[in-house]
């Protein structure tokens, strides 16, 4: 039998909704994920916070959304800028289904150091 | 528009049991009245509009009835089923009658109030997109004290589920009084909130037996702070329902709709009411999630079927699709849909099929399947929390999950402990009876 590790003290129990129970995407894993936004047809969006805020319903947009980006590149190109200028922040790519009115899909793909 | 199964006695036609059944469920009596010269019954009565043969099975037919809109109160689906499946399912020419499907127009569908926020507006208010919803009812279904409850509620929730729910059966016994269960649960899930730094709710079940009472309840839920309450449908009845889904809208809290007594009403393939209809029924009356069955559980519901009533829960517009068991095509216009709800012995080795089956706007609820881990309630609900996002991760990357489910799982347990144990634990678990209510092409 196992402890189950998690506490308040502890700030790596803190999540961040989808995919936050598997470790950190690949780069080849999170191009797919990025594909499948794309194959949707929704509109990739870049967001980013500091940790201590990550459960904050609103977070910084990075620019504006990509609207009608279908280019994989250009969506991981936005997201490691969006890194390189907020490194100590978690970044999240969410796909807007603007048919919904709501976010298909949200996912923290860079982690910051808590 | 409605389409009844129906098993006349031997000898009657079918023209005239069809006209029968129009009749005694819209105008008519058993005789002519003076009375009837008084108004334009033409306008008024229903007509048997078609009559068609029932594929595999000669005993019975469907027939299909055209009412007239006028004949039903705005905004009440109570009234709707008064009429469709009120005298005229005791009607002494019929050995069986089943009400298989009913077309809302979307000028009747306008006058309901619907669910109390929709499919749509929790997920923003719980901040959970790109998955299906996680949650489980906390067992044993009866007898645990109000705190012992609150544990199991809280390890739960931090062990990564995103709800819990209270069973249908727990309502305000001796053993917990409704109050204290509130109290205790709100502090797991505030608790389990600040911890997991996520968003966590509990179905507090608001069901009693007055109207008075469930106000109470859902009051005192709200002055705690509940985001989402529960009712009971069926057992608690349309009129209450339609009541408790316009104080939530009021209120701004979500309602989880249980349907204890169902099956009583739609399990026997030649009478009462199909679950499609109850399913319809309830999104006009109101509530943001259905329990629909889970295809691959413990209790009944083939896979063709359950993904018809699902769209039925879901969709804006549905289309005719007899292989689905939909009789006609249903225009939910701008009304938000219900999260349809996968619960009844359902553990991690179903996860594949569940997210192929339901997708992401749904909810899939683990109870035997949190609780029974041999670590406990959080490790149990880890494993279901790292097995769903191994799956959706999966899927969005193109892979097929009911082949690939075995390498899937597989490769995420190994970053997981907790999801080890549960595959480990319910290896040789498996539901294969045979439906006893399939559609009808399949019957023979």
């Amino acid at each position: 039998m196992q402890d189950y590790k998690s506490s308040l003290s502890n700030t790596d129990s803190r999540k961040f909704e989808t995919f936050s129970y598997l470790p950190t995407f690949s780069d080849e894993q999170l191009r797919k994920q990025v594909q499948y936004i794309v194959n949707k047809g929704w509109n990739p969006s870049i967001e980013h916070t500091e940790p201590e805020n990550a459960s904050d319903t609103y977070w910084y947009m990075w620019k504006l959304p990509l609207f009608g980006e279908s280019d994989v590149d250009v969506i991981i190109k936005e997201l490691e800028a969006c890194r390189a200028a907020h490194p100590n922040n978690h970044v999240r790519l969410l796909g807007l289904d603007n048919f919904a009115q709501c976010a298909g899909t949200s996912m923290v793909v860079y982690r910051a150091k808590t | 528009m409605a389409c009844f199964k129906t098993t006349p006695q031997e000898g009657v036609p079918r023209e005239e049991v069809a006209a029968a059944v129009a009749a005694e469920s819209s105008t008519g009596t058993w005789t002519t009245v003076w009375t009837d010269l008084l108004t334009d019954l033409d306008y008024y009565k229903g007509r048997a509009y078609a009559i068609e043969d029932v594929p595999g099975d000669d005993t019975c037919f469907y027939a299909f009835i055209a009412y007239p809109i006028d004949l039903f109160e705005e905004g009440s689906v109570v009234n709707v089923l008064t009429s469709l499946v009120g005298n005229v399912f005791g009607f002494k020419a019929l050995r069986a009658l089943r009400l298989e499907d009913v077309r809302f127009p979307l000028a009747f569908v306008k006058t309901c109030g619907g669910p109390p926020a929709g499919i749509q507006v929790e997920r923003d208010r719980f901040n959970k997109y790109g998955r299906a919803l996680l949650g489980c009812t906390l067992k044993p279904k009866l007898g645990l004290s109000a705190k012992n409850y609150g544990r199991a509620c809280y390890e739960c929730l931090r062990g990564g589920l995103d709800l819990t729910k209270d069973d249908e059966n727990i309502n305000s016994q001796p053993f917990m009084r409704w109050r204290d269960r509130f109290g205790y649960v709100m502090d797991a899930i505030e608790k389990a909130e600040v911890e997991t730094g996520e968003k966590k709710g509990h179905y507090l079940n608001v069901t009693a037996p007055t109207v008075e009472e469930m106000y109470k309840r859902a009051e005192y839920a709200k002055e705690l702070g509940a985001p989402i309450i529960m009712h009971d449908y069926l057992t608690g009845g349309f009129t209450a329902n339609t009541s408790i889904a316009n104080w939530c809208r009021d209120n701004g809290i979500l309602l989880h709709i249980h349907r204890a007594m169902h099956a009583v009403i739609d399990r026997n393939p030649h009478h009462g009411i199909h679950f499609r209809v109850l399913a319809k029924c309830l999104r006009l009356s109101g509530g943001d999630h259905l329990h629909s069955g889970t295809v691959v559980g413990k209790l009944e519901g083939d896979r063709e079927p359950t993904l018809g009533w699902i769209d039925c829960m879901r969709d804006s517009f549905i289309k005719e699709d007899r292989t689905r068991g939909i009789f006609f095509d249903q225009d939910f216009g701008s009304m938000p849909g219900v999260f349809p709800v996968a619960s009844g012995g359902i553990h991690v080795w179903h996860m594949p099929a569940l997210v192929n089956i339901f997708g992401d706007d749904a909810c899939l609820q683990f109870g035997g399947g949190t609780l029974g881990h041999p670590w406990g309630n959080a490790s149990g609900a880890a494993a279901n929390r790292v097995a769903l996002e191994a799956c959706v991760e999966a899927r969005n990357a193109g892979r097929e999950l009911e082949k690939e489910g075995k390498e899937i799982l597989t490769a995420a347990a190994k970053h997981s402990p907790e999801l080890e144990a549960a595959m480990e634990t319910w290896k040789e678990i498996k539901f294969e009876f045979d439906t006893v209510d399939k559609i009808d092409a399949v019957h023979k």
